[in-house]
């Protein structure tokens, strides 16, 4: 079983990554999982994904506006914003508009070129599960959370700005 | 001045030994360059022409002595015994080496004091008026404020992976001596119709190679909501701004394609999100800063000091340094100096590691331990006796640091230049130097009077060429190193930016070229009128037909 990040420990990967669906038939290749889609798929091939034999979960890409994800967000256990390259900062910002705007509760999950050295930052915005890339240590990425004890800034564990507790 | 508290030290700590670690990984080569490239960058190390370079914060421009002797320490043993003020309120090294800049942040973070997010696509140093609290015209002091928003801005996490650099600047003054409109964000303390002071907030201005005045984003807005619409414009910029070409990445770029109203309009609807949230500013955090920045224990003096007055009467060359870099100060009695970092034959804004501890031991004997450092490469004493004037010129004289010089022509700002930089498409600092050199009658430059000459290496504009009243660029023409000159810049109230002259020079002819121009303005000025006020008022033309006219 694939591993990834979640809650700041090692944990099993369940799920698949769908990195290119054009065509919803790609499902019946490979039924069966429990599959993250991109938005796309998602927005507009809805019934085949009902018909679907496994959870599904949506990606979004960084280009990507959150908005498009529209009224069914909830329902949705788990989001991945992808890291098309490391040094793409929108992603940061989807995050926190998913918990503040939106109050997403379920998983985000960082998928692509998610490294060690940018994990403490992400978490700080709302990630919660990280899948590194493929040549990262991940026993050592853990470590990213021992980076800094505390912040300046507010954020999904601390929700108060040091401000506000000095 | 700030003082860390211990959540200031142990995240400063914490960083050091973050970038410990990441410049391990990247020299037993488990962290690949371009990954470890914006790590170093955030942590203020640039590799430059000829060796890294680190670039030191100085957060609004404030220093006190015992940093001033860390920072001659570090020039000492680290560096070849000099550092370089840039034009942002930061001092740079030239000479460390990778393997001991994290032992260098170490030193640094003894006094308080750090490279972070000097460098790379983040939210960069804070910088403010030099003149900020000691201003007679200041409407409130912006230092607090540049605290506040220092805190908030470092390792901020939603804003570390930016389009490109982003650089913020307060003013407090009547006078703006900050640059303000030329920042991507300019904060402007205003009192409004009501009598409440608050903020007006611009976005999308800067130099580089599309030079923009900011626009208005809020005109005016209460204090409390100061850090609210900061985090909404960046958070626009972070999802918007473009990401597919880095010359059109930064916020003016994104204001100008969206267009003024669409982006406010955009703002505004983050805003209205935020503005009540948890990061609305306290009360008591304003307090709390404003009372690292009260005033020192003043001596209550007279004006007209009767020792001052002999010494100018005495000494006709302290007077003439008196009158350029003296500057009036609000509490009766004091003065504000200036000191000049551009006598002819040093690089603009270069200091010696004993110039530095020399600095410090000035403050502590005559400025309460504290000096500042302005945009324009210049050192400032802001609190001085007028009493002790005569005794600090003395001073300064016997270290060849007394030029008096301050706003004249000769007080060039330029950036390293192609001598260090490996951005630069030619050199800058032998220019400045040559100007100098054919200005060197002090009573000449006193005549011409204020007059800003910027120099800049390349379209980066570091040496803020396009706010000059004289702006010299430098280009590249089939690989030899040519100079653009523009004119009617301005970097204060008024901004403007300035419009090119005509086809570039040859370096050794820039001399004679900024001469031409001093004698058109020289020959039609009125009486006391300033190179801006004469440029606007007869155009571009005569200075053109003067620079380019054929000898006979």
């Amino acid at each position: 079983m694939p591993k990834l990040i979640k809650d700041k420990a090692l944990a099993n990967d369940y799920w698949t990554w769908l990195k290119e669906a054009t065509d919803p038939a790609i499902l019946k290749i490979i039924p069966g999982k429990n599959l993250i889609v991109p938005l796309k798929l998602w927005r507009f091939d809805q019934e085949e994904l009902l018909d679907y034999p496994g959870d599904i979960s949506i990606w979004v890409n960084s280009h990507e506006n959150i908005e498009y994800i529209g009224n069914r967000i909830h329902e949705l256990p788990l989001i991945g914003l992808n890291f098309p390259v490391f040094s793409d900062g929108r992603p940061y910002s989807k995050a926190r508009q998913l918990r503040d705007d939106f109050g997403y509760k379920g998983e985000i999950r960082a998928i692509g070129d998610v490294l060690r050295d940018q994990i403490s930052y992400m978490s700080l915005c709302g990630f919660d599960a990280f899948s590194p890339r493929y040549d990262q240590d991940i026993e050592s990425c853990l470590g990213a959370f021992q980076d800094f004890t505390t912040a300046y800034q507010a954020s999904v564990d601390q929700p108060t700005p040091l401000f506000r507790r000095r | 001045m700030y003082k860390y508290d211990n959540y200031d030290q142990q995240m400063l700590a914490e960083r050091v030994s973050q970038f410990r670690g990441q410049t391990d990984r990247f020299l037993e080569g488990s962290l690949a360059e371009s990954e470890f490239l914006p790590l170093r960058l955030q942590n203020g190390l640039y590799v430059q022409r000829l060796a890294p370079m680190l670039r030191v914060a100085i957060p609004y421009g404030m220093l006190s002595s015992r940093q001033l002797r860390k920072l001659a320490y570090i020039a000492r043993h680290f560096d070849k015994g000099y550092g370089h003020f840039s034009t942002r309120q930061n001092i740079q090294f030239n000479w460390p080496h990778l393997k001991e800049v994290p032992d260098i942040l170490a030193q640094l973070a003894e006094v308080e004091m750090h490279a972070i997010q000097t460098s790379g696509n983040c939210i960069r140093n804070t910088t403010t008026d030099q003149f900020a609290g000691v201003a007679p015209d200041e409407l409130e002091d912006s230092r607090p404020y540049c605290e506040i928003i220092r805190q908030w801005s470092t390792f901020h996490p939603e804003f570390a992976y930016l389009p490109r650099k982003f650089k913020i600047a307060v003013c407090g003054t009547a006078i703006d001596q900050a640059a303000t409109q030329v920042h991507d964000i300019g904060v402007y303390l205003i009192r409004n119709d009501n009598g409440v002071i608050g903020f007006r907030i611009l976005a999308g201005g800067g130099l580089g190679r599309t030079p923009i005045i900011g626009k208005v984003i809020f005109d005016f807005v209460e204090k409390k909501h100061l850090l609210t619409t900061l985090e909404a414009i960046l958070r626009v910029y972070n999802r918007e701004g473009r990401r597919d070409n880095k010359y059109k990445a930064r916020i003016k770029i994104l204001v100008k394609e969206t267009g003024l109203e669409e982006f406010k309009s955009k703002v505004m609807s983050e805003w209205e999100k935020i503005k009540d949230s948890v990061i609305e500013l306290t009360n008591e955090e304003i307090h709390r800063c404003k009372s690292f920045f009260t005033d020192p224990p003043y001596a209550e003096l007279s004006e007209n000091e009767p020792s001052l007055k002999k010494a100018l009467q005495k000494d006709l060359l302290f007077a003439a340094w008196n009158a350029r870099n003296v500057h009036q100060h609000k509490k009766t009695g004091y003065s504000v100096v200036t000191v000049s970092l551009k006598e002819t034959g040093v690089a603009p804004g270069d200091v010696s590691d004993k110039q530095l501890e020399f600095f410090a031991d000035l403050a502590d004997q005559y400025s309460f331990g504290e000096v500042r450092i302005s945009h324009q490469q210049n050192l400032i004493l802001a609190d001085v006796k007028q009493q002790d004037l005569y005794d600090v010129w003395k001073s300064l004289k016997s270290h060849a640091l007394h030029a008096g010089n301050r706003g004249l022509l000769t007080d060039i700002i330029c950036c390293p230049g192609g001598d260090f930089c490996a951005l630069a498409n030619a050199k800058s600092i032998p220019i400045a130097e040559s100007i100098q050199r054919k200005f060197d009658a002090p009573e000449e430059l006193t005549k011409i009077g204020d007059l800003s000459v910027n120099i800049s290496g390349c379209m980066n504009a570091c040496g803020h060429h396009h706010v000059g009243n004289i702006g010299i660029l430098g280009v590249d023409k089939k690989g030899a190193e040519f100079y653009q000159i523009s004119l009617g810049g301005s970097s204060k109230n008024e901004a403007s930016l300035g419009k090119i002259i005509g086809p570039s020079f040859a370096q050794d002819e820039i001399p004679d070229v900024i001469a031409k121009i001093v004698d058109v303005y020289q020959q039609a000025k009125s009486k006391n009128e300033k190179f801006l006020d004469t440029y606007q008022r007869i155009g571009i033309e005569p200075f053109k037909e003067k620079v380019y006219a054929k000898a006979d």
